[in-house]
């Protein structure tokens, strides 16, 4: 099952490592990972999505909270939550037909064209991991040129909420 | 594994009056180290940690005790902490010196320990630059502390300091690493310290407590049982639960087996207790984890060693574990009723439910599960062929339980002469025990017993080793002699690396690759090279004799080199892979 995971932990050099570490030490598995500071400078706020079974999920988040710098956190997917991610591609929109059908494939999207030349389109998509891969999908291979993908974050519906 | 082994730490000794006194981080490292009550420091000098050493000189609240290689100065303070309950610390240089302590580090991260590891680093300014001696301690040993840190300047050093020793000793213990850059410490940088006497992480809350319905629910469980068992662990012994842990179990009359680190926690001469149990436990042991119905863990982390395969363990049972870290329960073994706290206060709380519930458990029961524990230890499953010929590598642990009266410590290395300790030395009290149960470190023996010594200067120290794990960090017999150790090394030389034999002569077809050492040395004269007296013992006669005359030097480290039989094996044994049900019995026990 793929879970994510919301972690609250100190803003201090090395605490990245030691997430990354953990997972690497136990062979678990990271889909993606993305960190930043939060509102509070002291705090950073990093998701990680993972698979594993119930079982593996329940270790990951006690190993979790058994690192020093993990203030808080919690298993998004166990409740109702919002998933995004920003996605930014580049394509090949060469002539009036191509230029045409890249613009309008990103209007169907909700994508916004964010830098032009004669020959390139730069589209930002944000969404679910899920949209983002249709989206590749219904361009054709040939126009991809380069693809960047933050990595999904999240937050979880209504009142409840990851604070200290 | 439990333990809330809070260790407090002395009055500020500083001189109140004196309030504008400047320091250096060197002299802020040694007062602190005061202030907190530290009497040993075992560590090695070297560039980075020069101006630490210079704040040691000529004060003499801090002993520093003078290792021949860092991993013994690890091994000696895990010593020292494991038989004390206080933190060991260590000081050794950056570079080699730290990943030299790595061993020892790892050593004591995974049996629990605390220990507090000062590492000198290169200069702020020459950090990433490929530095002299410049290895990123940090990064290196993450995945065997507890916690580390860098300091990043003289004012936050007292406070880190403060903060390693909180971590270090509580919740579920274990090392901690401080790296200090040299500048850090720096002999004209002075600045105003203060002993900070309080500490807070809002990261890191150790629950001691346990949940009181949680409790409830365990004491109902274990009253309603037929065919009880507990099986104690490190936690037992780290949290200084062994009283409370007798009480309860003497209450209920269950049986009850330990675990390799857990030995002593209950007394081994009691006829409740059943023997250690895993891989080489006691057969009643064994049998009675595989058919009891209610299990109730305590302080224990369901080790391979211990569980044997998890498809087989105990098929029949409810499992109540009591742990302070929760990431160990239901880590291998999903239990039924997990209680999260310290060893001593869940115990305490769970006899005084009990009690309360005026329920007794079933008497009946009981006595028909004893009647069938007394047919499993009718086996006898620890008795041996005994010989006048080659000396038993058995019979020299009973030997020395005999001259000692049970009442030593003692210290092993790893292999075969490890298990016999464990099987054949009957412990009576908790921390006399001191082995390295979870990395399995040969070389941990004899610096270990380095750091028990110094602790209990007055007591008897036996370092039970073979010829294999003693040449690991033999060099320490130079340390014993600076600092007059008295410690009796029982060497069980069978001239091969006898664990690593067994398992070629049961699952290799006898084909014995690198077992086998030639070109030992005389351990008599090296001994005596090192200042020590030495012994060499061949006839199992000679045997008892020469441990009494070894104990009779009160003031000397003797080197007993008993020659044993070279192709005893450790029984009874679960092979990797097989259930507690599976046992091999020494082939004379099988026919029994």
């Amino acid at each position: 099952m793929r879970h994510i995971i919301s972690i609250l932990m100190e803003n201090e050099a090395g605490a990245l490592s030691r997430v990354a570490g953990l997972f690497s030490a136990r062979n678990y598995n990271i889909e993606s990972l993305t960190v930043a500071p939060t509102d509070d400078p002291s705090l950073s706020r990093m998701t990680i999505v993972t698979r594993g079974s119930e079982h593996v999920i329940e270790q990951i988040t006690k190993q979790l909270n058994k690192l020093i710098d993990v203030v808080k956190l919690v298993d998004l997917c166990e409740a109702g939550y919002i998933e995004r991610e920003l996605m930014l591609v580049k394509v090949r929109a060469e002539g009036n037909d191509a230029r045409t059908e890249y613009k309008r494939l990103a209007d169907i999207f909700r994508g916004q064209i964010i830098d032009v030349t004669d020959r390139i389109y730069t589209i930002e998509l944000t969404g679910t991991g899920d949209k983002l891969d249709a989206f590749l999908a219904a361009l054709p291979d040939t126009a991809l040129l380069e693809v960047v993908r933050s990595g999904s974050t999240g937050i979880a519906r209504g009142e409840r909420s990851l604070k200290v | 594994m439990s333990g809330a082994a809070l260790h407090r730490p002395r009055s500020n000794e500083f001189p109140k009056e004196i309030d504008n006194v400047k320091l250096s981080g060197g002299e802020i490292i040694v007062q602190f180290l005061k202030d907190e009550g530290v009497e040993y420091v075992f560590g090695y000098p070297g560039g980075a940690v020069l101006h630490i050493y210079d704040a040691l000189y000529g004060q003499e609240d801090i002993r520093h005790v003078l290792v021949r290689h860092e991993q013994a100065a690890t091994h000696a303070a895990d010593g020292y902490a494991r038989s004390t309950g206080k933190p060991g610390v260590v000081l050794v240089t950056s570079g080699p010196g730290v990943t030299n302590a790595v061993t020892g580090i790892a050593t004591a991260h995974m049996d629990s320990i605390p220990l507090v590891v000062l590492s000198g680093q290169v200069p702020r300014p020459y950090i990433g630059s490929d530095a002299f001696q410049e290895v990123d301690a940090v990064g290196i040993t993450r995945p065997c502390v507890k916690h580390n840190f860098m300091v990043r300047s003289t004012e936050e050093l007292a406070e880190v300091l403060k903060k390693a020793f909180y971590i270090a000793t509580t919740g579920r213990p274990g090392p901690v690493l401080v790296d200090i850059p040299k500048d850090v410490t720096d002999p004209n940088y002075k600045i105003d310290y203060v002993y900070p006497e309080k500490v807070s992480l809002r990261s890191y809350n150790p629950t001691v407590k346990g949940h009181p319905k949680q409790i409830k629910k365990a004491v109902d469980l274990l009253l309603s049982a037929k065919r009880p068992m507990i099986y104690t662990g490190g936690g037992v012994v780290l949290s200084d639960g062994a009283k409370e842990l007798v009480d309860l179990v003497r209450k209920l009359g269950y049986p009850i087996t330990s675990t390799l680190m857990g030995l002593g926690a209950y007394p081994g001469t009691d006829p409740q207790f059943l023997g250690m149990l895993g891989m080489h436990g006691t057969y009643e042991a064994n049998m009675a984890m595989h058919e009891c119905d209610v299990l109730f863990a305590v302080g224990a982390r369901f080790d391979d060693r211990v569980t044997g395969n998890i498809e087989h363990f105990c098929p029949a049972a409810k499992i109540i574990h009591i742990d302070i870290d929760p990431a160990s329960i239901s880590k291998n073994v999903q239990v039924d009723v997990p209680i999260v706290g310290s060893v001593p206060v869940v115990l305490a709380d769970m006899l005084k439910a009990i009690e309360q519930s005026g329920r007794e458990p079933d008497r009946e029961a009981l006595a028909k599960w004893w009647e069938q524990i007394d047919q499993w230890r009718a086996k006898q499953c620890l008795a041996y062929r005994k010989s006048d010929e080659v000396i038993k590598p058995q019979s020299v642990i009973e030997a020395l339980y005999r001259v000692t009266g049970g009442d030593a410590f003692v210290t092993s290395d790893v292999g075969q002469h490890q298990m016999w300790a464990a099987q054949y030395y009957k412990f009576d009290k908790p921390r006399r025990w001191i082995n390295s149960g979870g990395l399995g470190t040969m070389g941990f023996g004899l610096p270990a017993a380095m750091g028990v010594q110094f602790a209990h200067p007055g007591a008897r120290v036996a370092c039970v080793t073979g010829e294999g794990s003693i040449q690991m960090n033999i060099q320490e017999l130079s340390t014993c002699l600076q600092y007059g150790l008295p410690i009796k090394i029982v060497n069980l030389n069978n001239r091969y690396l006898g664990m690593v034999r067994q398992w070629q002569e049961f699952f290799y077809e006898g084909r014995y690759s690198m077992s086998y050492m030639e070109s030992l040395p005389d351990f008599v004269r090296l001994a005596e090279s090192y200042g020590h007296v030495g012994m060499r013992i061949e006839r199992p006669a000679d045997v008892e004799g020469a441990l009494e005359e070894a104990f009779r030097l009160k003031d000397r480290l003797v080197f007993l080199d008993f020659i044993t039989d070279q192709t005893e094996n450790v029984y009874p044994m679960i092979e990797a892979g097989k259930g507690h049900h599976e046992m091999h019995l020494s082939p004379e026990r099988e026919l029994a």
